[in-house]
């Protein structure tokens, strides 16, 4: 899945103000604006360096999070191919999640490092997760609309300028792009099925319709990262750019299997070549991403839960592997 | 059903059952690799229990199918060991569930690729690779746990606790074994018996825990006579399909 970059305003001209060899600077500019990819060893501005682990770990947190909406419904899955192709995608993304950590971890900063700052509710991740899932048509929904979306800003960031990020995304695309087509079949046949399962899949966009549009984060003007993400290349598009791009997609693919999508000032602009849509709420939005959305509480007890849980197991492999190494040192 | 299908209903019962269960801890596990292994594990099951449970249906012969068999039936009809129907409990309950039952299951279908149902011999061969590496996987965990900290090994000991009264009925025969050996389609179970105790001795010894002390067995599985908690796990499994009559999905 996807985060959007959610850090808080203003970060960005206390990271600026490190005072840094400016002939190193003018060369790092100079090859990400000629698309080079930077690597890890590469000198990079400390600001670069926050700005991609925050980013980076937001998304993992967001992959990790993620899983819990959907793990909701395994158990209960309608029949065994359903199960099965449920269980592998919340599968690939705890792996999508391993992969982004890894590639963060290339920056310094550790994998428990990246979760206790998401336990403490320090890091954020995806507003998405803090919705619920009440029905199994909220499992096509969010792999239609909330994998969709996520493509959508995950396809330019393959040739994001950080490389062991970009090689991340090449995979993770692969993958959401399969997560994406499960979920609009599911939704097909729900759209196709009896009338209770017709109810169930256009609540389910009824719910998803409006979170999924601000996965893409604040309207353009009020996004203070983009403009230097985007010289950066750790970005690509705007946010709104983007989330045009879903609309006009996504709009089409609703109306082929029946579903109304839920926004009374959607239109076709002739002049344009593309829709025409509502305000999203941002006041929900933001609300939401101070951790106000109507399941966050459950996410964070979910992962602290796990994360607790599992302590003694962890603790138990760090000592087992730690015996036989000296085991095995003892007998050189 | 006779013997054969049932056989077959036997086996599917035993993936499907062990396969939810380990998909409950998909997004709850201690480690992110943990998560990814026990769904692989999951997933495999799962597969399993499909050609099993279609294979069943299709030698009944009354229009049943793998998900009319896993989502329309209730407990008295499920024929799976008590074993695998066991709640998670624990990260270490799960592990020794899993450690005794994948063991058992690699010798099963090591023997079933020479069962003269082509079917079932085809499903042993595909299975056999993946419970080659669940038996891998949870053997290393024991001996982790095991061999850990007092806390891991005392949480081990506990789990292989829990589970080991069901030991004896994976190896239980009766009237359907029977007809299957009979047919050239089912194996000896009870034959599988001291490589398991071999396996599963040497297991131990490595992780520095003793056996757990034999005891009267608890059996019934095999004949709808199960434990409280397969109820609950068939309710949330069987939710949609119940709610939904007619439905497809």
């Amino acid at each position: 899945m996807y985060t959007t970059d959610l850090s808080g305003k203003g970060k960005g001209k206390a990271e600026k103000a490190v005072a840094e060899d400016p002939a190193l600077v003018a060369a790092f500019e100079a090859r990400v604006a000629s698309d080079e990819f930077i690597e890890p060893k590469d000198w990079m501005p400390e600001a670069y360096r926050k700005t991609l682990v925050r980013q980076m770990s937001q998304h993992a947190h967001s992959e990790i999070v993620g899983m819990l909406p959907e793990g909701n419904w395994i158990t209960r899955a309608p029949n065994l191919r359903r199960k099965a192709i449920l269980l592998a995608k919340v599968q690939d993304e705890a792996g999508h999640g391993l992969y982004l950590y890894s590639a963060a971890e290339t920056l310094g900063t550790s994998r428990d490092e990246m979760t206790e700052a998401l336990l403490s509710g320090k890091a954020k991740y995806s507003t998405i997760f803090n919705y619920p899932t009440l029905t199994w048509a909220d499992i096509g929904a969010i792999g239609w609309l909330v994998d969709g979306a996520a493509i959508m800003n995950q396809v330019p960031l393959q040739r994001t300028s950080y490389g062991p990020y970009a090689r991340a995304m090449v995979r993770i695309c692969k993958e959401e792009s399969f997560h994406q087509r499960q979920g609009y079949e599911i939704m097909m046949h729900l759209a196709d099925g009896t009338d209770a399962q017709k109810r169930m899949a256009q609540d389910a966009l009824n719910r998803w319709w409006w979170p999924s549009l601000m996965m893409f984060g604040p309207p353009d003007d009020k996004s203070p990262n983009t403009e230097q993400s985007m010289r950066w290349r750790i970005k690509r598009d705007t946010n709104d750019e983007l989330r045009q791009k879903f609309v006009d997609i996504t709009v089409p693919q609703a109306e082929a299997i029946g579903l109304t999508v839920p926004d009374d000032k959607l239109v076709w602009n002739e002049e344009r070549g593309a829709y025409d849509f509502g305000e999203v709420d941002w006041e929900e939005f933001y609300a939401v991403v101070k951790g106000e959305g109507p399941v966050a509480k459950e996410r964070m007890q979910a992962r602290v839960k796990a994360w607790e849980d599992g302590e003694w197991v962890r603790d138990a492999a760090r000592v087992h592997a730690e015996k036989r190494a000296a085991a095995k040192l003892a007998a050189e | 059903m006779d013997a054969v299908a049932t056989y077959a209903l036997r086996l599917g019962d035993d993936s499907l059952i062990l396969g939810q269960r380990l998909s409950e801890w998909c997004g709850h596990a201690p480690a992110l690799e943990v998560d990814l292994s026990l769904a692989n594990v999951a997933l495999d099951q799962i597969g399993q229990a499909t050609h099993f449970l279609n294979l069943a249906g299709e030698l009944e012969g009354k229009g049943r199918d793998g998900d009319a068999l896993a989502f329309r039936r209730d407990v008295m009809d499920f024929t799976n060991c008590l074993l695998v129907e066991q709640p998670n409990g624990d990260f270490a309950q799960t592990i020794a569930r899993q450690f005794l039952f994948s063991h058992y299951q690699e010798l099963l279908f090591t023997a079933l690729m020479a069962s003269k149902n082509a079917t079932i011999a085809a499903i042993a061969a595909k299975a056999v690779k993946e419970t080659a590496y669940h038996a891998v996987l949870a053997s290393d965990w024991v001996v982790r746990l095991g061999d850990g900290t007092d806390e891991s090994k005392a949480r081990m000991i506990a789990g292989l606790d829990w589970m080991w009264r069901f030991a004896d009925e994976l190896f239980a025969m009766d009237d359907v074994d029977a007809a299957a050996i009979k047919a050239g389609v089912g194996i000896d179970k009870a034959a599988l018996r001291s490589s398991w105790d071999t396996r599963i001795d040497a297991v131990l010894a490595e992780a520095t825990l003793m056996r757990p002390a034999s005891r009267r067995p608890v059996l019934g599985g095999r004949v709808g006579r199960h434990s409280e908690h397969l109820g609950h796990l068939l309710t949330e499994m069987q939710f949609l399909q119940r709610a939904y009559p007619g439905a497809t999905w």
